[in-house]
């Protein structure tokens, strides 16, 4: 299998205002270096917590923030260095599927246009056949012909993320962004939209970068997965992989804070101790020191690169032969 | 974050709030029956322009319901004609100054950065001069003509337009469908003018409809001033500087046109407020 998609040491940095005065700016690093690829037809997953960067990677890869530094290849081409005009036209192949369902579609517009719209911007079908292939892609979704001249208030959340589905699918993408695409519904429909998710897949050969900060979805849903922290990647490996065999403290700590659904289950408790750093100021060394239980002299000053762990494991941890530790057995 | 908007989210709740309230219905009312009344001049009011003099100064009586001039002309006709030019001035300089106040906004929230920075001081400084001197100096200048009057007015007061939608752009264009419009591929002007501007009318009719009010008043100053519209074209403002001179005798010929005036701007007002509570979803129901 190809790389459809190559991201090689990408950063995104916010100017933060600190005062009502002008001039005084604060840089806060939401991507910091982020590599990573991912091969045609795989799904890797994106976790980590609030504001960690997660997000922002997946807008900077699509090019909808510009990124400050970085390759992104796709397909073998570079992005970054496309004019806004190529990109346009280039933005067939790649698309976004949002966390929110109520902000993402746009309240004055019928279904019929919001779905039509990708495909009358890169004129690909209007007129009678226009609304024959958004009804087919309504039907993709589990939707019926009667949603066409509705408006997205009339839908439930997840009808509307089911719309917010078929839109990215008009343009037949080849890598689909989903940004938190399930956090905002109940866990009944996001087990729907999860499994519509991967039908989709199979059927249209997509790639997905799955982003999420639950990790029991992440585990069904990827084939890989990259843990981030304060805008870096700290582990980067198989689920399965992850799952059983964590390398990095804080992939640990996150899996030990999974909930068991079985309420007689007792367990110790271990949560991880302190609050996220700021991101504004972000710790000396490796950023996770501070709250890290295997955390020694080195890892102040020195920030852990990161590295192959062994068959394509990546963490980076100095110590990340001793994580295991602390695992919590499920 | 569709609370903001009850207008799009609940169509049905905007009117019924709209309906709810009563100075609100005052102001639509009082709206409907000036524009119907300037619509149907022709038909209900005699000719305007018709000078009498054996009929000079009559008091309100049947035949005159609000009196005659000093040249024996109808004041109700005249108000009726009058309210033509006073609504068409309302509409057509509210209607320059929004869309310049529309575009300029738009650009500036929308592209943000020096674009921004540029177009927002060169609002200030249209701010800072005093725009109805601005209008007379203006006004001096060019012919006093009825579209000279409009444009002058549109051209002067788009700044607060302006700034209304550019705060709306600054908000709507992190919304998560612009960024998905984006994401599908769609050039500026089609997320401009597709994806964010209809959902930044509300704030516009609004202040669209205060606008009205506001240019009336303007035109009406200037017309009293003598700069404006002038006689014989009837107009709340140069009858009210024609009455004065027979204040004394013919209380009719000021007051009516002032009425006039005062009706029209307070029903613009009315409405303009209730439609702007209608929206306003921190108002309980």
């Amino acid at each position: 299998m190809t790389n459809l998609l190559d991201v090689r040491n990408l950063r995104k940095t916010f100017q933060v205002s600190t005062g009502a005065m002008a001039g005084s700016h604060l840089a806060l690093k939401a991507v910091d270096g982020v590599s990573f690829s991912l091969r045609a037809g795989e799904t890797l997953g994106l976790v980590g917590e609030s504001g960690c960067g997660k997000s922002t990677t997946g807008k900077t890869i699509l090019r909808l923030l510009e990124p400050d530094d970085g390759e992104i290849h796709f397909d073998g081409e570079d992005l970054v260095a496309l004019s806004p005009k190529q990109m346009r036209s280039r933005r067939r192949d790649m698309q976004m599927i949002f966390q929110d369902p109520y902000s993402s579609l746009n309240p004055r517009m019928q279904i019929a246009d919001i779905i039509g719209e990708p495909l009358i911007i890169h004129g690909l079908a209007k007129g009678r056949e226009l609304r024959q292939e958004v009804v087919r892609l309504l039907e993709t979704v589990g939707l019926g012909p009667a949603c066409l001249d509705r408006y997205p208030h009339e839908f439930s959340g997840g009808q509307r993320q089911r719309i917010g589905i078929a839109r990215a699918l008009a343009v037949k993408p080849r890598l689909i962004v989903a940004d938190e695409p399930v956090s905002a519904l109940d866990l009944s429909i996001q087990a729907q939209v999860v499994n519509l998710m991967q039908d989709i897949q199979q059927q249209f050969e997509l790639t997905y970068l799955f982003i999420a900060h639950d990790l029991s979805i992440i585990e069904h849903i990827s084939d890989r997965v990259a843990v981030m922290y304060l805008g870096r990647i700290v582990e980067l490996t198989l689920a399965d992989q992850l799952y059983k065999n964590p390398r990095h403290p804080y992939s640990e700590a996150l899996l030990n804070a999974v909930p068991i659904p079985d309420p007689h289950a007792r367990r110790q408790k271990r949560p991880l101790s302190g609050e996220i750093p700021s991101p504004l100021n972000p710790p000396s060394g490796c950023h996770f020191h501070p709250r890290c239980p295997y955390a020694r002299e080195l890892c102040q000053h020195q920030s852990p690169e990161l590295l192959d762990k062994g068959g394509g494991h990546l963490a980076a941890c100095h110590f990340s032969e001793e994580v295991g530790r602390y695992r919590i057995p499920r | 974050m569709d609370s903001l908007m009850p207008s799009f989210k609940r169509p049905g709740l905007f009117m019924q709030r709209l309906k709810h309230n009563r100075m609100a219905l005052a102001g639509a009312a009082i709206v409907m029956v000036m524009c119907v009344l300037a619509l149907l001049a022709s038909v209900v009011g005699r000719d305007p322009g018709d000078i009498d003099v054996s009929r000079q100064l009559l008091a309100p009586c049947w035949e005159f319901p609000l009196g005659t001039d000093d040249l024996g002309r109808d004041v109700l006709a005249r108000i009726l004609y009058g309210a033509r030019i006073s609504l068409l001035v309302g509409f057509v300089a509210v209607g320059i100054s929004t869309a310049i106040g529309v575009v300029v906004g738009a650009l500036a929230g929308y592209y943000g950065g020096w674009v921004d920075s540029l177009i927002m001081r060169f609002v200030d400084i249209m701010l800072c001069f005093p725009s109805f001197f601005l209008i007379l100096a203006v006004v001096a200048f060019l012919e006093p003509s009825i579209w000279n009057i409009m444009i002058v007015i549109g051209l002067t007061s788009w700044m607060g337009v302006a700034r209304l939608v550019r705060a709306e752009f600054l908000s709507l264009r992190e919304r998560d469908y612009v960024q998905a419009a984006k994401a599908l591929g769609a050039g500026d002007g089609r997320v401009i003018f597709m994806h964010i501007l209809p959902n930044a009318l509300s704030p516009i009719l609004v202040s669209a409809t205060l606008g009205v009010a506001g240019a009336i008043l303007v035109e009406s100053a200037l017309s009293f001033l003598g700069i404006g519209v002038q006689p014989p074209t009837p107009s709340w403002g140069n009858m009210l500087i024609a009455g004065k001179q027979t204040l004394g005798t013919a209380w009719w010929l000021s007051v009516f046109p002032g009425l006039a005036i005062l009706l029209t701007v307070l029903g613009y007002n009315l409405l303009g407020e209730g439609i702007r509570d209608a929206l306003d979803p921190r108002l309980k129901e």
